[in-house]
């Protein structure tokens, strides 16, 4: 049976992007296209994620070529929640984007190519070929490139070309080792290399090309020592464009590396170490980086690279709670890390500047934004009913469960980083919120005031979207728990997986 | 023929690692162009080279009895010189427009301290 609905993710944005390109410089209709084509695409990630939980996994082979030989199409609960919670970040920019990007960016090709890159996330994450793998890898970076150049000022200009130059870097070194992997068993398909790659002869040559699939996604994941692109890049782009980048693009690299380490590479004792000590780094360098950022997107910057750490060192630890709590915390990061985003720009538009020295006094003039806004930062903070505690709890749990000396560093820097994030945070609750404004500020206009009541409701409103959805992931975290245990069971056993593509063991 | 192949990669990889860790603009795009080139070749190599056995099953028999030429790793190749072309040459036009607006070739130019940074 072909199950069509497995490529819908893919087409629809593929079709809105083409369809936007038809209205080239006439911002207006291609807002509503885009609204329309990211609403239409929540439906069917939903329609994806109801059918894969209910008859498990679903397969779809390209052309109906069989498995090891044509494409394949997979979507198991991991793929197809991931489709889900990138329809909700994408609807969200959408919005926001309808007020939030200029008409100038808006009559180039921001929509399209904006929709290409959705496109680019679904297909990555619903592909089970390897090498179509980086050709979706491919069809980001090269959306995300317009996207963070788009508009064209020195500073986009300079965050551009270490983005660019170190994603292709790492483009290359993925393509290295899909050469060296299909050398040695001359299969692609990740479900057929599952069962290949454990009786190769030459295991040393393949904790090399694991190695160097890890290099490749962790430049693209943003971790310790390879992230430095990130802070100088992810601030310059409008926040439109930095939200779906903080929520979206750093946390598929993250899949891919979850996706490869479980499926194809089972880390031994020496690669666990490696990657604790990696998730560690990541996890310091980026909370101590927030620290001294006074500018609220770099600070958000860092707080990306700084959470990374905890899902790599969940995917180290390698147990069910461990990897269950990494994925939890992972759809937890992609809302708030778009939000987060999002409110620096409304902070933008309403102050003219997101240093926060310069801000203040937003708590006294916006009370109901404020409150909004103190939602979403207690739930990134781990505060216990709201949703980063619940993951939390499992990585600690996994990481004492786990006596390496390794692990307990881990724990340290877990605890270290959650700790730093809550100062980092409630430092910026009082510069932005509650500090009066100062003195030289006062005579800046509110650019937010202004506007009509829908551009307002378009820039509040996803913010309210993803924050509501933060609230329903922490209070209805038994659900989301459910799910992210049965993503850390089938990580665990890929026999059904492996069944499904091939049809047979 | 294998052996001049992987001295071939070697110097791609070796020079385009050399090159990116240059200071210009101009180098670093010759070296990631070079190191492309070099993983395409990897692709070909260890996609296991066999000359003159084209890939098409003989009129007369329905299967292949007989060792042919893999067509995977050119179609993978074929892919990755598209993507890679296309990538390049948006690299290009992004590196001319830096030039234009720093007038400068220098990587460590690209720090220009916004006033966020006290």
């Amino acid at each position: 049976m072909i199950q069509h609905l497995i490529i819908l993710p893919v087409l629809v944005h593929l079709i809105t992007g083409t369809v936007n390109l038809f209205f080239w410089g006439k911002p207006q209709p291609q807002r509503v296209m885009s609204l329309l084509g990211t609403f239409t695409a929540m439906l069917i990630a939903f329609a994806l994620f109801n059918q894969v939980r209910s008859e498990g996994v679903m397969v779809m082979h390209a052309a109906n070529w069989k498995a090891p030989f044509g494409i394949s199409f997979v979507a198991d609960t991991f793929s197809s929640s991931m489709v889900l919670f990138t329809s909700f970040a994408g609807f969200a920019v959408s919005l926001f984007s309808a007020a939030g990007i200029s008409a100038v960016r808006a009559q180039y090709a921001f929509y399209p190519i904006f929709h290409f890159l959705l496109m680019g996330l679904n297909g990555a994450f619903l592909t089970g070929d390897l090498f179509n793998l980086y050709v979706w890898f491919e069809v980001i970076i090269m959306a995300s490139f317009v996207l963070i150049t788009l508009g064209g000022s020195k500073a986009q200009m300079e965050g551009g070309v270490k983005y660019v130059s170190l994603n292709l870097l790492a483009s290359v070194i993925f393509l290295t080792a899909i050469a060296i992997v299909y050398g040695l068993t001359g299969t692609l398909n990740l479900a057929d290399l599952a069962i290949t790659l454990p009786n190769i002869k030459n295991q040393g040559l393949i904790n090399i090309t694991a190695l160097l699939f890890f290099i490749g996604f962790g430049i693209k994941s943003a971790v310790f020592p390879l992230y430095f692109w990130l802070p100088s890049s992810y601030h310059t782009p409008p926040s439109a464009v930095a939200a779906i980048f903080a929520g979206l693009l750093t946390k598929v690299g993250v899949y891919a590396m979850l996706r490869m380490f479980t499926l194809l590479f089972h880390p031994d004792d020496f690669m666990t170490a490696i990657i604790l000590i990696i998730s560690l780094g990541t996890m310091l360098t980026g909370a101590l980086g927030a620290i001294i950022k006074t500018d609220l997107k770099r600070m958000f910057s860092y707080l990306i690279i700084c959470h990374i750490g905890y899902m790599v060192g969940g995917l180290a630890l390698f147990t069910q709670a461990a990897l269950g709590g990494a994925v939890f915390y992972l759809f937890h990061d992609m809302m708030i890390k778009t939000n987060l985003f999002l409110i620096a720009g409304v902070i933008k538009k309403i102050r003219g500047t997101t240093n926060m020295p310069k801000l203040g006094g937003l708590y006294h003039s916006y009370p109901k934004f404020a409150l909004l806004v103190a939602i979403v930062i207690f739930s990134l903070a781990g505060t216990p009913p709201l949703s980063g505690f619940w993951p939390k709890i499992y990585l600690f749990q996994a990481g004492f469960a786990n006596t390496s000396w390794a692990s307990n560093y881990y724990v340290i820097g877990l605890i270290f980083s959650s700790l730093i994030t809550l100062y980092v945070l409630a430092k910026m609750w009082k510069d932005v919120f509650w500090k009066k404004q100062p003195d030289t500020q006062i005579h800046v206009p509110d650019h937010f005031q202004p506007l009509s009541f829908m551009k307002k409701l378009s820039l509040i409103l996803p913010i309210v979207f993803l924050a509501s959805i933060t609230l329903y992931i922490g209070l209805d975290a038994e659900r989301v728990l459910t799910v992210a245990n049965d993503i850390a069971k089938e990580m665990l056993n890929p026999k059904p997986y492996i069944k499904a593509v091939l049809g047979h063991l | 023929m294998e052996l001049l192949l992987v001295i071939m990669i070697a110097i791609l990889y070796a020079s385009g690692i050399f090159m990116l860790l240059r200071r210009s603009m101009v180098r670093l795009l010759m070296g990631i162009i070079l190191i492309g080139n070099g993983a395409n070749l990897l692709i070909f190599l260890l996609g296991g080279i066999t000359p003159g056995k084209p890939p098409v099953i003989a009129e007369t028999k329905s299967v292949f009895t007989e060792a042919y030429a893999d067509p995977v790793p050119q179609a993978l190749i074929l892919t990755a010189i598209v993507i890679s072309f296309g990538i390049q040459s948006f690299a290009i036009v992004l590196l001319r427009q830096v030039y234009r607006l720093l007038e400068s070739d220098d990587l460590d130019d690209l720090n220009t301290p916004l006033e966020e940074d006290i």
